[in-house]
């Protein structure tokens, strides 16, 4: 029994630690304001930096970032359980009539563009492709690393989960070469990871592997492959340069959206993410900031 | 005719204990090579910042304090729903309980709930706590969750606590004139205490660990602050440690290896104490 | 001689009863709730459609099969390493340790146990996955082999634990008999005494099979996530896709009310039924043996 009332002991200073702890780091009650901000994987570290910068300039906001997927956000927004969304696609028709029966129209900000950087490894030495060999490699038509001019070994396909926005944007873009008509999917074997870092990961150990993700999320040490739209075209690497001037074909915005105009603390936040200061942790974590 | 037959046979042991003892060995140093592994690479990264400060940088600096407490609540949570009602249970089954059929119905349904997958009661959470009840994901979806998860253990370990008090005991306290509930409250329990405690520790032990029931429960990728209430999402050590190894790009290795650290350490002591309470109470044991 | 009981202790006996059936209530709560979202999927999407091979789920592809099929192919590779090395190790423990030895071994064995899974996991996607690739010569590390070695490693522990409480339960007297007819210390241990554990080995390898049908980290980590239907032998050398990771990678995503989330529910209606077949199985099997057992000693 002894050792029962020094661990209830233990216990209970331990809570009151932990309540010493959240007084310091909490917000002050009543003049706190609280933005909760949720999606898109591909956006949740530039969503999670941004959260920092202004927290740490804004003492009274407090903003808490989750990610899931675009989907998870989008959905979260539907049923008004988010201030902000972040999306890495934009929302589907489906559900923007859902946000009207829900009672508003969401209001869509295009908050960053990205490239998707198409990586091998570096021992590949395959460094460029066309848009259609891409998508023949994902599609399953090309099985072998020599058949787009590399080594004699097969190519593992690697993807991001069929609820990421990454994943559909390189599906409809890629994968269908951005013909609607197109139903095209990607090769049954192809590995579906739960997360961009499962896929660096392995690109970065295994020589046959081939994997597609947003820039922000490729480290230095992958190579990235230089895309051509078609044989003829100029093979471009991306960059924020060439997302700009629209040379490489595989870039996109990403956004976030609102439930209705948004006031306040979220209007605030938001016009800040536009502005030049905001915009420059986007290019220092690899995105392309948008143009003024 | 008789020699060869004796040979043939402790030979066979010969070769069969040693088959065995490999197997044995096969088994176990993998999990001393695991452990010694981890510790090796995480204890670098263990420090009393990395246990009191709140993650920055994109939670590639800083501490790991709000997933250590977020993980300290859903445990204490967890004791609070599945504690008392799992020790009720276990009473019921022990003390009063008949050998019919609906006792045997009882028995396999706690069989079942303790098979159940643990991201199916995520799935049961999410629909009944976070959606229906509109509890939302938070502290209270995911303690309930896991409380319903951590009942079997705690029933089963508490129910054999229970019927290994010899019989005597009752039968002295009621021919002394005592109730039945009088007998289970000042004198089966307290004897089966140790017993019952360590299973709850065991179950608490295995709620702490698990990641599948709090994802879609009351699990957060990051949050500026540490919970205020019950109706707050938290970050927890095992979902943190999964975002950390897989969602988070230019992690440096060493916090990963440190988290996995804390979380064994915070699990494993939990075991620890679990086994020292036990074999204490074997030792002080009355009859 | 009945005591009149007070209403405190009607009270208490009443609060007492009506926890003991919770049990009951809660896994008919839980069968109902995956009812009620998953059978709406019957409905939703045809039924050749659902056990179709095409897992896609956001062009209305449903086909569960590839996920049943992972889920199978690496429960069975979990198996043919937990059963070897779960009663080895048991054996082992209970048979031909010395006592010393057993306390300590024991728990430690039941320390990896607690180990959670996402740890294994964390520790396969950094150290199994590459090793696996480089020593077998596979295109990639992620595969069925990796989840079932991991899985295994999970349902050791478990198996190891109750199999040895049953093979000590074994009275001495089985062992003594038999060595007094003459049987060397290992036949008595494969001829008498495991068979006469045979129940409590049996309980130990379903719960270890239970464990591993309903584990979800550790393989959505390592197992590649790939939907393809894992029928061949060579199939555990390839990426699969688990019930389990399949729920816990899209659940989060889906609206409420669709007919994908319909499906997931599904989905974890199909797991729900297995692990309750596999535990039926198992706790008859326990009862039978029982039965047996009284017959035999009375």
């Amino acid at each position: 029994m002894k050792s029962l009332r020094f661990a209830l002991l233990t216990l209970l200073v331990f809570l009151a630690a932990c309540g010493g702890t959240s007084g310091q780091t909490n917000p002050q009650p009543g003049s706190s304001t609280y933005i909760q901000n949720k999606g898109s994987d591909t956006i949740v570290n530039l969503a999670l930096a941004w959260a920092e910068k202004y927290q740490a300039e804004h003492l009274d906001v407090s903003i808490s970032v989750t990610g899931g997927g675009s989907g998870k956000g989008i959905a979260a927004l539907l049923n008004k359980t988010v201030d902000i969304a972040n999306a890495s696609r934009q929302m589907q028709a489906e559900e923007i009539k859902q946000a009207k029966a829900n009672g508003f129209d969401p209001l869509e900000f295009v908050i960053a563009r990205d490239a998707i950087a198409v990586i091998v490894n570096p021992t590949n030495p395959v460094g460029r492709l066309t848009m259609q060999q891409i998508s023949d490699i994902y599609s399953g038509k090309i099985d072998n690393w020599f058949q787009v001019g590399g080594q004699d070994r097969p190519i593992v396909r690697l993807s991001r989960e069929v609820n990421s926005g990454t994943h559909v944007y390189f599906r409809d873009t890629v994968i269908r070469l951005g013909d609607k008509k197109n139903k095209t999917l990607f090769a049954a074997d192809t590995l579906l990871l739960p997360s961009s870092e499962g896929i660096i990961s392995e690109v970065r150990q295994n020589p046959n592997a081939i994997g597609y993700d947003g820039l922000g999320y490729v480290p230095p040490d992958l190579k990235t492959v230089a895309v051509a739209k078609d044989a003829k075209g100029p093979y471009v690497l991306p960059s924020i340069a060439t997302v700009n001037d629209k040379s490489y074909p595989v870039a996109r915005d990403l956004y976030m959206y609102t439930a209705g105009q948004p006031a306040g603390t979220v209007k605030a936040y938001l016009d800040w993410i536009v502005s030049t200061e905001a915009q420059t942790i986007v290019a220092n974590l690899g995105f392309v900031p948008i143009l003024k | 005719m008789k020699r060869r037959f004796t040979f043939d046979r402790f030979l066979i042991q010969r070769l069969g204990t040693s088959m065995i003892t490999l197997v044995a060995l096969l088994t176990v140093v993998p999990i001393i090579a695991v452990f010694a592994y981890i510790i090796g690479k995480g204890a670098p990264a263990l420090s009393w910042q990395f246990l009191s400060a709140m993650p920055h940088d994109g939670m590639r600096a800083g501490g790991i304090l709000p997933a250590i407490v977020g993980t300290f609540y859903l445990t204490l949570g967890t004791a609070i729903f599945s504690v008392p009602l799992g020790i009720a249970a276990a009473i019921y089954l022990s003390e009063y309980a008949r050998e019919n059929w609906l006792t045997r119905l009882i028995r396999i349904a706690i069989i079942n709930l303790a098979g159940i997958p643990s991201v199916v009661y995520g799935l049961f959470g999410l629909g009944l706590f976070v959606l229906f009840l509109k509890f939302g994901t938070s502290i209270i979806s995911a303690s309930l969750t896991l409380s319903i998860m951590t009942l079997p253990v705690i029933i089963s370990a508490a129910e054999e606590a229970l019927r290994s008090v010899p019989q005597a005991f009752r039968t002295v306290s009621i021919s002394l004139g005592g109730t039945r509930w009088q007998t289970i409250r000042k004198i089966i329990l307290p004897q089966a205490l140790p017993g019952i405690i360590t299973g709850v520790i065991l179950g608490l032990e295995r709620a702490a660990g698990e990641t599948a029931p709090i994802l879609f429960t009351g699990a957060a990728f990051f949050l500026p602050h540490l919970p205020n209430s019950p109706l707050d999402a938290t970050m927890a050590l095992p979902y943190h440690l999964f975002v950390i190894s897989t969602q988070v790009p230019g992690m440096p290795i060493q916090i990963q290896y440190g988290t996995a650290l804390v979380l064994i350490i915070f699990v494993l002591g939990m075991n620890l104490t679990a086994t020292i309470i036990r074999s204490r109470a074997r030792a002080k044991r009355q009859w | 001689m009945k005591k009149a009981l007070s209403w405190s202790e009607a009270l208490i006996t009443a609060v007492v009863k009506a926890c003991g059936y919770s049990a009951i209530v809660f896994v008919i709560l839980i069968f109902f709730f995956l009812l009620r979202e998953g059978v709406p999927a019957l409905a939703e999407v045809k039924l050749g459609e659902l056990f179709s091979t095409r897992w896609y789920p956001i062009e209305n592809h449903f086909g569960i099969l590839p996920l049943i099929t992972g889920s199978i192919i690496i429960t069975l590779g979990a198996m043919l390493v937990a059963i070897p090395f779960g009663i080895g190790t048991a054996v082992f423990l209970s048979e031909i340790a010395p006592r010393w030895l057993r306390e300590i071994l024991k728990p430690l064995v039941e320390l990896l146990g607690g180990l959670p899974s996402v740890v294994l996991g964390f520790l396969g996607i950094l150290v199994l996955t590459p090793y696996l690739r480089v020593f077998l010569n596979l295109p990639t590390g992620l595969t069925a082999l990796a989840g079932a070695l991991l899985l295994g490693g999970i349902a050791v522990p478990t198996t190891v634990s109750i199999a040895e409480d049953a093979l000590d339960s074994v009275p001495q007297s089985y062992r003594e008999g038999a060595l007094a007819l003459g049987a060397t210390k290992w036949q008595t241990i494969w001829r008498v005494t495991l068979p006469a554990a045979r129940s409590g080995v049996l309980t130990a390898l379903m719960l270890g099979i239970g464990r591993t049908i309903g584990e979800t980290m550790a393989v959505m980590m390592v197992t590649g996530n790939a939907p393809v239907m894992a029928v061949k032998l060579t199939s555990i050398f390839l990426p699969v896709r688990t019930m389990t990771a399949t729920i816990a990678a899209e659940m989060g995503e889906v609206a409420n009310g669709s007919t994908y989330y319909h499906v997931l529910f599904f989905i974890g209606l199909v797991l729900f039924l297995i692990s309750l077949v596999v535990n039926i199985i198992a706790s008859s099997v326990v009862f039978k043996s029982k039965t047996r057992a009284e017959r035999v000693l009375s």
